[in-house]
Formats: structure tokens, sequence, C-alpha cells
């Protein structure tokens, strides 16, 4: 579903250059959960981004859906963001003049879906996250809980193949981070590939893989010095 | 996409009530000055007869050389010696001549007190040359300029202050004393500028109301109304007939030529008649001749008011200025959305659809501020008159096509001040504003 191969992130200034990714190699199969985890800085979310093609990379193959991405024109790009990922941020990034109908409604404007059809997709996936009675609400009158849960209904309406959430569970105290982990796990019973970033331990527990990265290469576990036993017993681990 | 994008814009202007308020404000202001002035511009400098103006040419003769005439140009009208022979040799396909009265109208009845009214004595072929439409008859006959028959044609205002707007053809009517039967009721007729009569200095002047053949008009002495313009240095003898003949010129005369040849053969022929008056003895100098075109005319008289071009500029960099500042306040407006722009092209808009969706909504604020610069428009045409002689001031006015111009312009204006904003728009990346967030 997903594969980067020797993939590689430069920012170059006039005087420095800086690796955000560097020889990077994932494969995520149709229909896994996997968790990407890694300390701050770490290249978690630059990887997250090239992957939902937001970014693009200095070097290396990317292939998404058996599709090599780096050769692709802006419309192109747009379109499979449009057709095959669904984003859900840590800051929920709802549109706040929008409403929640009108919210989920923008990807499927994008691709040109009929009205009635955009409505029925858009029920439909306000009721799979339990917020139908919403639809006429801003995002302001919502709280954090439900502000994200709308922003999984807006990644869901347009049945997306792969779900790349960063951070999903970030801004949410601990009951609200719950059930939105929960809707994810739901999310992904029924075949959805997801990929999701966070340093939280526990949250990257309940993935079926976890993939992690430091410096920009993604490592075992082990080589992170952060998790040695020691440390992790003295509870110094921070993302 | 368009309604979508369209009712994005318009929640857009309620979004931010201030900012909106600046840009409708300049934008309004702007097109509303631009669209003052060039209504008054447009009335004063349009081409009168469109269609016809590059076949219809003004005629004239040097009858004062180079010591008197006004640095080699001949004088702006004709004496009546070479108009009616001019007139009479029938080299065009059409001409007229002219000279502007104001006879005394005397109605019927003992109702209303006589007042002046104002005219042309003219030919025939004037009304088909200048397409003068007509409500009830017509013109005079050829022969009625040959037999100087009394007979007049009257304006639609007046054939409504005299007869109430009945058909009054075949009905008497008295000038200077003299009664003449009516033929023709002209439809509403008043070109702006009077081209065919700029020597009197009309070019904006009250509407005509009376038309009467040339010949029964010199026969019964009507003097003319219009300029005289016996130069400085020339002697007419005295009498009426001595004025009538000599040199003084106060006849302007029109051809009709159907295309350049035709031009080209008249300016001979013109140059041919001076030639023969040179031989007479009658013009010490070479042919000195012109054949002006209507729109050539209205230039060389300088027509349209220097201070109607002065304020048009004056209001268009007015509106430049409105518009760079709507370009920093729309710029301001988007890159306040920065967010929503990276939410957007995550969500899977190409940069294409950006760019459509602020330039749309650009046009709603310039739709509204269009909206706005109609309403002052219409005001500030109560205040034309302090800027303009009341002449012209009295010209323009607000009609569909000003409607149309100012929304469009305020539109298309406001759009062209967006690009730029829309393009710093469309560059956000978005993986930095979803970072950042």
């Amino acid at each position: 579903m997903l594969k980067m191969t020797h993939l590689s992130k430069v920012y170059r200034t006039e005087v420095v250059e800086t690796y955000a990714l560097r020889d990077f190699n994932i494969d995520v199969k149709e229909g896994e959960f996997v968790a990407v985890t890694g300390p701050s800085g770490s290249g978690k979310t630059t990887f997250l981004t090239i992957a939902g093609l937001l970014e693009t990379f200095s070097g290396g193959e990317y292939h998404l859906d058996g599709i090599e991405v780096s050769n692709l024109n802006d419309n192109a790009r747009s379109k499979i963001r449009n057709e095959k990922i669904g984003f859900i941020f840590q800051a929920f990034n709802l549109i706040p003049d929008l409403n929640v109908f009108d919210n989920i409604e923008v990807p499927l404007r994008y691709r040109g879906m009929k009205a009635a059809e955009r409505k029925q997709r858009i029920m439909e996936s306000l009721e799979r996250v339990g917020l139908a009675s919403r639809a006429k609400h801003y995002p302001a009158e919502l709280s954090g809980g439900q502000q994200q849960r709308v922003a999984i209904a807006r990644a869901l309406a347009g049945s997306p193949r792969l779900l790349l959430a960063d951070e999903p569970t970030g801004n949410l105290d601990t009951q609200m981070a719950r059930s939105v982990l929960e809707l994810l796990e739901d999310i992904h019973r029924e075949g959805a590939t997801i990929v999701m970033v966070t340093h939280d331990p526990e949250l990257a527990a309940r993935a079926q893989r976890n993939v992690h990265i430091i410096d920009g290469q993604v490592v075992e576990l082990s080589e992170d010095p952060r998790f040695h036993p020691a440390q992790v017993a003295a509870g110094e681990v921070r993302g | 996409m368009f309604a979508y994008y369209f009712q994005l814009g318009l929640r857009s202007l309620r979004r931010n009530p201030a900012l909106t308020a600046l840009m409708v404000m300049a934008i309004g202001f702007g097109v509303a000055a631009s669209m003052i002035t060039w209504s008054v511009f447009r009335a004063v400098s349009g081409d009168p007869i469109p269609g016809k103006s590059g076949q219809l040419y003004t005629v004239l003769v040097d009858n004062r050389g180079p010591q008197y005439n006004d640095k080699g140009e001949p004088p702006e009208a004709l004496t009546y010696t070479d108009a009616t022979a001019l007139v009479a040799a029938r080299k065009a396909a059409h001409q007229t001549l002219l000279f502007e009265v104001a006879p005394s109208v005397l109605p019927e009845g003992n109702q209303s007190l006589p007042f002046i009214a104002h005219g042309y004595a003219t030919n025939t072929d004037f009304f088909g040359m200048f397409e003068v439409p007509f409500e009830f008859g017509g013109a005079w006959r050829a022969s009625d300029d040959e037999g100087r028959a009394a007979v007049v044609v009257i304006s639609h205002a007046l054939n409504q202050q005299l007869f109430n707007g009945a058909d009054s053809v075949g009905r008497e009517i008295t000038l200077d004393r003299h009664s003449y039967r009516i033929v023709g009721v002209t439809a509403h007729w008043d070109p702006k500028p009077r081209f065919y009569d700029l020597f009197s200095g009309n070019a904006f002047g009250d509407p005509v109301q009376v038309y009467l053949p040339f010949a029964r008009a010199v026969d019964v002495e009507m003097d003319t109304a219009g300029r005289n313009n016996c130069g400085s240095n020339v002697d007419f003898g005295s009498g009426r007939d001595a004025w009538l003949h000599g040199e003084c010129v106060w006849v302007p005369m029109w051809v009709e030529l159907a295309d350049q040849p035709a031009a080209n053969a008249y300016r001979d022929f013109l140059t041919h008649y001076a030639a023969e008056q040179q031989r007479a003895g009658r013009f010490h100098w070479a042919p000195n001749v012109r054949l002006r075109d209507v729109n050539n005319w209205l230039d060389y008289k300088q027509v349209v008011p220097p201070e109607s071009r002065i304020s048009l500029m004056v209001a268009l960099g007015f509106f430049v200025i409105c518009l760079v500042n709507t370009i920093g306040l729309l710029l301001a407006k988007f890159m306040r959305r920065a967010a929503e722009i990276g939410v957007r092209r995550a969500l899977g808009a190409p940069r294409g659809e950006i760019y459509r969706q602020f330039l749309i909504e650009a046009a709603t604020v310039g739709l509204a501020g269009g909206v706005l610069g109609l309403l002052l428009t219409a005001l500030g045409m109560f205040g034309v008159g302090l800027l303009f002689e009341p002449q012209i001031a009295r010209l323009a006015h607000l009609d569909a096509s000003l409607v149309a111009m100012t929304l469009l312009v305020a539109v298309v204006a406001t759009v062209l001040a967006a690009f730029y904003p829309t393009w710093r728009a469309a560059k956000v990346q978005p993986a930095w504003q979803l970072k950042s967030n």
C-alpha cells in the first residue's frame, strides 16, 4: 500500500543541508495498522507529510497503492490525496467558518460528487462517529473530542484506502483519547490501512506494528538510547 | 464549483466586517469617481454619428490667404458665395449647407406668448446625410429648396409644445411673421457634440427646434444666429447684399463621400475650384482647401473639454490608489486563512482550485464595491455641475450601460488586484501550515 525505498528529504539553505529523512525505508501492507514513533525532531511528521503527498522528497522512491509518485504534478498529487488518502491531524484542522456538514463536504466537493451522494456520505460518516445530530454545529460549538470525531468523519467520508493520523489524540484528555482510539481501531477492523504518528508508547502499543524513527531513519527500538531499560524504568522517556 | 465558491465568498464578506468594509469602500469610492467622470467624458467624446462619421466631410476653402488665415488653416466655415457654388456643383453624392437661425414663433390663438426658437436653415440633403429620424412626415423635397418654398420641419419637442404631440404635418406655423407649412416632425434627435455646427460654438447647446430651407431663409433675410467671421482686414462694402456676397464666413458645409477615392476626387475638385478663384483674381494665393471627416473635425476643434479629460485621469489615478490599498487588504485577508488553505490542499484541492476560490471571493468583494460605487455614482451625478459647465454637466447621466460598466469595472479591477494575494495564497505549503498547527 505504502512503500518508501531509500527515500531522503533534505532542507537546503545557502550554508547548510539538513536531512529530515535519510535512506528511509518502510513498507506498509494493505489493511495494516502501523504506529510510527520517535522523539521530537526525528522526522515522524516529515514522513507523514511526504506519505500524504503534502511535501515532495529529495531522493529515493515512493510507491503509493502501486503508483510511483515522484514525478506526479500538483493536479495528480491532489487527486490522489483526495481519493486515496484521509488525514487526521492533532489540531483537528476543521475550517472554523464552516459547520460540521460543510467541513466534511470539502473533500467531496473537490471530487466533483453530486449533492445527493455527498449528503448521503456525510450523514453516514457522521453516524459512524456518533455526531449525526451535530451536523449544523460549528467547530467552536464542539468539544475537542467531538472536533476530532468530525475530522475522522471528514477523512472517512471519501472512503480512503489509507488513513494518515498525526498525533490524533495529542490534544485530547484521556477519556476522549480512548474513545478516538477505539474509533480508529473499529475503522481498522473494517479493513482500512492506518499509519499513525505518535510519541505516546501506550497508543503505539495498540497498533499492529511499530516503526521507530531516529534522525530520519527507521531503526530498531532497541537502538533508541531513550528506550534503554534503565531510563524506561526511571520514566524518562520523552517524545 | 462556481456557486460553491461564490457562497464561500459571501460568507467571507461577513467574516471580517471591518476589513470587508474597508475594501468595499475603497473599491466603491474609486469606481464611483471613475464612472462619474467617465460618464461626462463619454458624453462629450463619443462618435456622434457612428457608422457614418467616416463618410461625412466638412468642406473648407481658404478665402483669407496666408496673411490672415489661422496659421495656414482655412477659416472654419465658408462664405455664402463658396458654399452655394460648391453645393450647386453637386460633385458629392450628397451635400448640405447650413446656418443657425433664431426665428420668433407665434403660437396659434392668444393663449401663449411668442418665443424664440432655435433652428437651422439648410437643405433637404441635411436630413438624409445626418440620419435625422422622423416622427411624422419627412424632409422637404429638393424642389422646395429650388423653389424657396415656405416649408419647415419641426422637432418632437416643439410639436409637443405647439400641437400637444399630434401629427402636425400640413399645418401652418408662423416664424418671424411668415407662415410656413409643416412637412415633417423629427423624432428625438440631438447628437452630442453637435458635430455639424461646431463653427457656432454650440457643440453642447440646446436642442434644435426648427429647420427651414436655406434659400428661403436667405430670401426673407433671416439673420444668422451663429458666428459671422469677417476677418479683420477685408473691405466688404455696405448693405446686406455686400455682406452676403462678401468674404465673411458663416456657412458650414458638409458633403457625403462613400469612400477614400471619392474623398480624393472631391479634394481635387475643391483644389480646382480654389485655383479657379485664384485665376479669377479673387484669391491671391495657391489653393488651400481642407476636407475633414467628423472625427477629424472634432479633434481639430478640440471639442472634448480639457477638464473632462483631466478629471477622468485624476479619477482613474484615485481608483488605482484604491486598488493598491485593496491589494494590501486582500493580502491580509487571504493570508490570515493560510491554515484553511493548508487544510483544503490536504483534502485534495489543487492549486488551481485555490486560485479559483480566492479570485471568486475577490469578485464578490468587487461586486459589493460595485454596488456601493453605483449608489455613489448616482449621488455623484448631482455634483457633476460643480466640476463642469452646466451644458456639459447635464450630459452625464446614469443609464443601463453605465450601471453595467460600474459593476463590471469594479469586479474586473478587484479580480485583477487579487491576482497577487491569490498567488501568495496558492503558494501556501500545506505541510508547513499543518505542522505549525
